[in-house]
């Protein structure tokens, strides 16, 4: 660079190219391992990675993608959005029409819709799948605790933004999900009813008020929603994916066996520490780039089993990224995202379904609104939040099921929670419930005993038992992890293929009677 | 590091700091709380409560009529003539009128021809909606007022 004298005006021209590029690049051709870490560490968007990565976390086993998948998918749906956003009308007047322009009319616009509808079905799987495999291999304990918080977040956040989403076209399958999802946040009127109070205190409707601006769903609840769905969520869930993966880079990267478990709040060494050479793997190795002059940082030491992010890890992110494209393109091109008639407040689809993963929610809510609505997703949300907070103990992080008890347990977990979950459907289904049984039953026992919190309750029992058998939290987490898990497949799948209009018990769509 | 035991003595300077950042923050939560009561509404837009459902005449003992747009069904018997609204107590679906009364299609609750709950998640029966007569002779219904279920306004 030195002999690059401040030249003529000519030379500066001719070199234009050249000198704007080295501008914007700082850190020259990467040639070596110390530029290749200058490429990851000297840009913003890239600095979130370290600049090392594990030959571990890179294996499709460690983490089956699912989390990257879950950002490629967050990406396609913020592009398929914003192109959207370009015919899509938010009023009830319009909306219907103008989504039906995007499917029939404007180029390309059937695609687009396509890939954002099923992009988004596809993004709750996957952030499902990740959860699951972050739970099974213990990546919540030590100072990761905070980092599966944030992930619930997300979690309830893409839940959110499917909701949201779902009115916007203001069809009939729009209109009477959201009916229903918001009757579902008023029905804490149901206990307060059975009280006697809700003329005093009404949280129910007050929730339904906010959420809907209005007594019914319409103009004032499609203009929350659309804000809501295009910069509310979107921007919070920006913000906390971007804590997401930071917390991850901060804390070594993705839990491995042999990675220091640090506990929380202690990532650092004290203060009084004297500076030494680290005697194992680094976890961070950004701070020596910048001063030592060697092809890798001088730790007496190679580090060991990494890789430099640029170009493997940053590769690998590439092939997940185009890897989900390709899935969401050829669903896209396979089948259409459906539109029905257009919203009609006097009749209700029949069946009226939300969309699969709210199924299993919505079983349980054909038992009590309140309960299977609000009290069994809160317990479970707060029960998952607790999880890294209640098991602390240190295991191996980064295997899938550790040890022969873990993968007992797992299964034992797995054969309980289909039995009950089963149970909780077939009991009802086949003999009724308290209501047929005893017709002036209070309302409050109905609220109070129903399949769901039997439900609920059994797996908790479960935990607890397998708590005190194995005397290790761990265990009891795998049980209720496991049983939670089975739970919501069997439900989701009772909620989506077996039951028909009027949600009677169908073994087949074929028998549903017509009409 | 021996120092940091001992409790550094709360200077002027430390008062005043702490007297800017509680004003700052209780400035801001302020500002926000006045903010966020934005989004509750104060008024609710939406269409009149009470609405006309024609001349008594027009109602023959024992039969019934929908009135669609406003989900509610008109009954008419020797003691009068009732409403009873059609939305589901349970979570807002519109019931249809079946045989045995009213079922919901949405997760099916059943109710008798009365709007008593028979089975299905609803919480109550359909509620019974106040009728009177306006100064012109018709009828209405009051969506807002609830009267005991078997309250027949007498024509």
């Amino acid at each position: 660079m030195d002999e690059i004298a401040a030249g003529s005006l000519r030379s500066n021209l001719k070199r234009l190219p050249r000198t704007i590029w080295d501008s914007v690049i700082r850190h020259g051709p990467i040639r070596s391992d110390r530029t290749r870490s200058q490429a990851v560490f000297s840009n913003l968007f890239l600095h979130i990675h370290a600049t090392r990565t594990h030959v571990r976390s890179l294996r499709f086993s460690t983490t089956m993608a699912m989390g990257v998948a879950s950002f490629a998918l967050f990406a396609i749906l913020g592009v398929t959005g914003i192109l959207l956003m370009v015919y899509y009308k938010p009023s009830t007047e319009l909306a219907y029409n103008s989504v039906k322009d995007i499917h029939f009319v404007v180029p390309a616009g059937r695609l687009i819709r396509n890939i954002h509808r099923w992009s988004a079905h596809l993004m709750v799987l996957t952030v499902l799948l990740h959860m699951t495999r972050v739970f099974y291999t213990a990546c919540y304990k030590g100072s990761r605790q905070f980092n599966w918080v944030i992930g619930m977040l997300l979690l309830i956040l893409t839940l959110g933004m499917s909701f949201t989403g779902y009115l916007l076209p203001w069809d009939q399958l729009a209109y009477w999900a959201v009916t229903i999802g918001a009757n579902i946040a008023g029905s804490p009127a149901e206990l307060t009813d059975a009280l006697g109070v809700t003329a005093h205190f009404d949280p129910g409707g007050f929730t339904r008020e906010i959420l809907l601006g209005a007594s019914e769903v319409g103009q004032e609840a499609l203009t929350r929603f659309y804000v809501l769905h295009v910069i509310v969520l979107p921007l919070v869930m920006l913000i906390l994916i971007g804590v997401h993966f930071w917390r991850i880079r901060k804390d070594g990267g993705l839990g491995r066996p042999g990675l220091a478990v640090t506990p929380a709040g202690k990532g650092a060494a004290p203060e009084d520490t004297p500076p030494t050479v680290p005697a194992h793997e680094p976890t961070k190795t950004y701070g020596l780039m910048c001063v030592v002059k060697d092809r890798r940082p001088a730790t007496n030491q190679d580090p060991v089993d990494t890789v430099p992010s640029w170009p493997y890890l940053l590769n690998a992110e590439l092939l997940v990224l185009v890897a989900t494209l390709g899935l969401c393109l050829l669903v896209s091109l396979a089948a259409d995202a459906p539109l029905k008639e257009a919203a009609n407040p006097s009749v209700p689809e029949n069946p009226a379904k939300a969309p699969w993963y709210f199924l299993g929610l919505q079983e349980m809510v054909s038992y009590s609104a309140f309960v299977g609505g609000i009290v069994v997703p809160t317990l479970v949300m707060i029960g998952l939040c607790l999880v890294p907070y209640l098991d602390r103990e240190s295991g191996k992080a980064g295997v899938y099921l550790d040890g022969r008890t873990s993968k007992r347990t797992a299964l034992a977990s797995l054969c309980f929670g289909a039995i009950m979950a089963v149970a909780a459907v077939a009991v009802p289904v086949n003999y009724g419930w308290l209501r047929q049984w005893f017709p002036n039953v209070d309302q409050l026992l109905v609220i109070i005993i129903n399949p769901g919190t039997l439900l609920t309750l059994a797996y908790m029992a479960w935990s607890i038992w397998i708590y005190k058998r194995s005397a290790s939290t761990r265990q009891a987490a795998i049980a209720l992890y496991t049983c939670f898990i089975v739970g919501f497949v069997i439900l989701t799948y009772v909620g989506s293929e077996l039951r028909g209009p009027n949600w009677d018990f169908y073994w087949s769509k074929a028998d549903w009677p017509v009409h | 590091m021996s120092e940091r035991l001992t409790p550094e003595p709360k200077t002027r300077r430390d008062i005043l700091s702490w007297a800017a950042l509680g004003t700052a923050s209780v400035t801001l939560l302020g500002a926000f709380g006045a903010m966020a009561r934005l989004i509750k509404p104060r008024l609710l837009p939406e269409a009149a409560s009470r609405f006309s459902i024609g001349h008594p005449e027009e109602y023959v003992s024992g039969t019934e009529r929908i009135v669609r747009e406003r989900n509610v069904v008109i009954i008419a018997a020797q003691g009068g003539v009732a409403a009873i609204s059609l939305v589901c107590t349970h979570l807002g679906c519109i019931v249809a009128r079946t045989a045995q009364g009213f079922s919901c299609p949405c997760h099916g609750s059943d109710f008798d021809d009365q709007g008593k709950v028979l089975s299905g998640p609803a919480p109550k029966g359909l509620p019974w909606l106040e009728v009177s007569r306006r100064a012109d002779g018709k009828l209405q219904v009051d969506l807002k007022r609830e009267v005991a279920a078997g309250t027949f306004y007498a024509v």
